[in-house]
């Protein structure tokens, strides 16, 4: 889809012009406004997550200029700002009502007292203060794997995925099918150690039999061009920017977007492997009309709450 | 009247005195305890490298078998201080080498340690014992080679969290068939591999190994032989813990795991399959220490699950990691009803939340927890708030120690904290957004942590954070009367932030502060006080080079130092210039002679 990011981000997949926003139910908040429509955003309870474009740092923060930090060359984050951008972006966690000192337009909070100056613009350097080696060492999500235009988050120091060694059966075939294509298929998880690897072996999987199954379909139309179109590929799986998505079944019989966890993890939890049209991606496949998503979603939270 | 104990009797009784405080108090009783107390002392501990050097060290304590050292200042672990600042600990051990020390054990932290002072330290003392390396940094493996071939009597190698480049040599086939000494063996922090022949032999022929913690590269079922083969374990740190859980390795593994008794600490799964955790069920019901805090993206409800069988922990590391279900549910474009949406927004606002319910309900016997932020999936860190740290508080009374990274805090929290748990010896909070208010009422925090200190008489370190006034550091000046460390980060309003607590904590050890209000009307007010402290910090807050150099004329037995880094260093910089860090020590000893060119002593 137009305008996402490399990186298969789970927020990434919000198209630019859509403006989702939760209202919560119960809590009033200060100066948010009381409106009841019901625009879909993921966010906190009655807060707006925003992504925000932190380069330098894993935890990037967004904060006002402050004025006895002026000669501090910092750059001035935006603080809204619903598109998602480089591929080191962690989506923030600011809701609007709660960070009102921060926000470029503090017009309601009169509690707070000059000490809103201090703010610091842009990411913060050493903060949250973890550990270097902490920082590094823990397996994080996909981005960091995956896109190689991330040079600031370094890839995790622990040693990368590779081929597992005594860990198993020698093969784990999975099934994998593909969006309008009535055959599916099967990969040998086992012969790759990225998610790079898999994502081009199963582009290559399917290209012939795309070709194939859509010149038979459209016999007549097309000419030249579909025919480039078609030996082009299915582009990028990973990164939500081609026609295609990769997704994948795990143990628990939750369908889940390939690529946010680390290879072994994938490997250790994956049944079966998808390839949806992005299009389609948006739309919940089984549940199309209202009533019966927000059973589900209901039905989901039960289960989830089971944790306790 | 206790002039006329002979000698040894006093030493006799000095030997019961162990703690390094107490030591240094006896010695400055009279000349001749002095006397006695130093020839008699074997373990030193200097909490900083500077503050004096190896030879009047020596000199002093020329019985010294153990030695510990501290050397860059704690914001080094942040990034904020440049590489090659400092911190060598080759000259010590050249200088124990030449006088003959007779060194046992080393202990060391934010040191740089290379291959060369690993290598003496191997062929210099044959009575070497333990080397414990805390966050250090500059050695590979070949110095570890060179210690596992040499240290004929070495009971621990205790790596913790140090960058080393791996060379791939093989560095523990180096220790020979003859050592069967080794108590402790700590490698976790490696990346490279190591031959798991040669590491299950090493078990095996070491009958007294107690703690054994393992790196990334050691797999599941290597684990598994090594447990059969050292059920006698206290301590274990899993390599990686990722295998296929029906597997035959897996259900050897439980087996194993069912025969070590003795195990009461745990931790590693530096990578994990959440479905093989079961196998450690068996051990989970002794275990006092619990720490999954590298363990990538253990989801909530496994880890409450495994949480729940451990009924006596005393110490917890853990982060929170959140599943989010398929996106196709949230996105269809269709509204959500309320409802279902506030499901939603529950289960991922609360899951931190939940699990650390999970923790209070179980783990009565708590008394340290550590909650890291989770980064999986980009989300941040959504599962933590205020109410997680309010449930632990009322289910674990025996809190003393807790290091909290959270979403958001309010001072309603923090004050029922503060009645619930009035045994804190360090709290340090960490909210993820440095300034951020109180959630509820957007108030600063200062009354929370106010509240903290009050309660909390024995609360030796404080690490604050959110939005926080001159208020905070009045409460603190007033209350805490045992505070030895303090950490400050984007608080205060002015200058009298800063005089409240240097004016106040009598006890203060260790203050660090950074990017706040405070210039030089503070700093200067008391420069005497600087000598009763280990050592100052202060990055990116108003002190000028004026005053810098105003209290380094004033203090001679103060290090002064200023670090600059990528400016073009001036001649003679503007008095009124700004000084971006600065960091400041007592010390003996003088300016030091190892500075590197960005680093200047005034």
């Amino acid at each position: 889809m137009e305008g996402y990011s490399k990186c298969p981000q789970l927020l990434d997949l919000i198209p630019k012009d859509k403006e989702w926003v939760v209202k919560r139910v119960e809590k009033t908040s200060h100066g948010l406004s009381e409106e009841k429509t019901l625009e879909l955003r993921l966010g906190p309870p009655g807060g707006e997550w925003t992504i925000t474009d932190n380069k330098n740092s894993s935890f990037g923060y967004n904060f006002t200029k402050s004025p006895w930090q002026q000669h501090q060359a910092m750059r001035q984050m935006p603080v809204m700002n619903e598109s998602s951008q480089g591929c080191n972006n962690r989506v923030e966690l600011q809701s609007a009502e709660k960070m009102k000192a921060f926000s470029p337009a503090p017009a309601n909070n009169t509690a707070v007292p000059n000490s809103q100056k201090r703010n610091a613009p842009g990411p913060v350097v050493g903060w949250p203060p973890i550990r270097s080696f902490r920082k590094n060492n823990i397996a994080s999500g996909s981005c960091s794997k995956l896109s190689s235009e991330s040079p600031d988050v370094g890839p995790p120091k622990v040693s990368g995925p590779k081929p597992a060694e005594n860990t198993g059966p020698r093969s784990l075939f999975v099934k994998i099918n593909m969006d309008g294509i009535p055959i599916g298929r099967k990969v040998d998880l086992k012969t790759y150690d990225s998610y790079d690897k898999l994502s081009l072996a199963v582009d290559e999987l399917f290209r012939g039999l795309l070709a194939g199954y859509l010149s038979q379909s459209d016999s007549c139309a097309g000419g030249m061009k579909d025919k480039e179109d078609r030996e082009k590929g299915i582009g990028c799986l990973l990164d939500g920017s081609g026609e295609y998505t990769l997704v994948y079944e795990d143990n628990e019989g939750d369908r889940m977007l390939v690529g946010d966890v680390p290879w072994h993890m994938f490997v250790s939890t994956v049944k079966r492997l998808r390839v949806l049209k992005s299009s389609n991606s948006l739309h919940c496949p089984v549940e199309a009309n209202r009533e019966a998503l927000s059973e589900r979603v209901i039905e989901l939270g039960r289960k989830a709450t089971i944790l306790r | 009247m206790l002039n006329y104990f002979p000698e040894e009797v006093l030493e006799h009784v000095f030997d019961f005195v162990t703690s390094h405080r107490d030591r240094n108090a006896v010695s400055l009783v009279c000349k001749s305890w002095y006397s006695v107390e130093r020839f008699s002392r074997e373990k030193v501990f200097i909490g900083n490298c500077y503050a004096v050097n190896p030879e009047r060290v020596i000199a002093r304590f020329p019985r010294v078998r153990s030695l510990t050292l501290k050397g860059k200042p704690h914001f080094a672990d942040f990034n904020l201080v440049p590489p090659d600042w400092g911190g060598y600990v080759y000259p010590w051990i050249e200088a124990m080498a030449k006088h003959g020390i007779n060194l046992e054990e080393l202990r060391l932290k934010r040191m740089v340690v290379s291959d060369e002072s690993l290598e003496l330290l191997a062929k210099s003392f044959p009575n070497f014992k333990s080397l414990v390396l805390v966050s250090c940094e500059g050695f590979t493996t070949d110095g570890l080679a060179a210690i596992a071939s040499n240290c004929r009597f070495l009971r621990e190698l205790d790596l913790q969290e140090n960058e080393v480049d791996d060379r791939k040599g093989q560095w523990l086939s180096c220790f020979p068939d003859s050592c069967t000494s080794l108590i402790s063996l700590n490698f976790a922090c490696l990346k490279g591999e190591v031959n798991a022949a040669a590491l299950e032999r090493l078990v095996a022929r070491c009958p007294n190994l107690r703690s054994l913690r393992l790196n990334h590269a050691v797999p599941l079922d290597t684990l598994q032989k090594i447990l059969t083969q050292a059920p006698q374990l206290n301590d274990l740190g899993t390599g990686s813990f990722v295998h296929d859980p029906d597997s035959e390795t897996c259900g050897k593994l439980k087996n194993a795991m069912k025969k070590c008794k003795s195990i009461r600490s745990l931790s590693g799964f530096l990578d994990v399959n959440a479905r093989c955790l079961p196998a450690v069920y068996p051990i989970c019901t002794n275990l006092t220490s619990l720490n999954l805090s590298y363990a990538p993206g253990i989801y909530s409800n496994d880890l409450i699950k495994l949480i729940c069988h451990c009924k006596k922990l005393e110490r917890l590391w853990v982060c929170f990691f959140i599943k989010l279900i398929h996106y196709t549910y949230f996105f269809s474009g269709v509204p959500l009803s309320n409802q279902g949406l506030n499901w939603i927004m529950q289960i991922l606002d609360t899951i931190g939340d939940k699990g650390l319910g999970a923790v209070a309900s179980t783990c009565k016997e708590l008394q340290e927890l550590r909650v890291f932020p989770s980064d999986l999936y980009g989300v941040g860190n959504a599962g933590v708030t205020e109410e997680g740290l309010v449930a632990i508080s009322a289910g674990c009374p025996k809190l003393n120690s807790i290091l909290y990274f959270c979403q958001q805090m309010t001072n309603a929290a923090l004050i029922t904290v503060a009645k619930n748990c009035p045994n804190f010896i360090r709290f340090r909070l960490c909210t993820l957004n440095p300034t951020i208010p109180d959630a509820v009422t957007n108030l600063p925090l200062d009354e929370g942590f106010g509240a903290i200190v009050q309660s909390c008489k024995g609360l030796k370190r404080l690490s604050v954070s959110g939005l926080l006034t001159d208020q905070v550091f009045l409460y603190i000046g007033m209350y805490a009367e045992q505070l030895e460390m303090l950490s400050i980060a984007f608080a205060g309003d002015s200058d009298k932030g800063m005089l409240y607590v240097l004016n106040g904590c009598k006890k203060l050890k260790k203050l660090e502060i950074r990017d706040s209000p405070f210039g030089n009307v503070a700093l200067l007010a008391d420069v005497g006080k600087y000598e009763t402290m280990r050592s100052l910090w202060m990055s990116s807050c108003e002190v000028t080079f004026g005053a810098c150099k105003t209290l380094a004329e004033k203090m001679p037995r103060l290090n002064v130092e200023i670090i600059n880094e990528g400016e073009e260093i001036e001649a003679s910089p503007d008095d009124r210039h700004r000084v971006e860090k600065m960091y400041l020590y007592r010390t003996l000893v003088g300016p030091r002679r190892d500075a590197p060119d960005f680093v200047w002593t005034l």
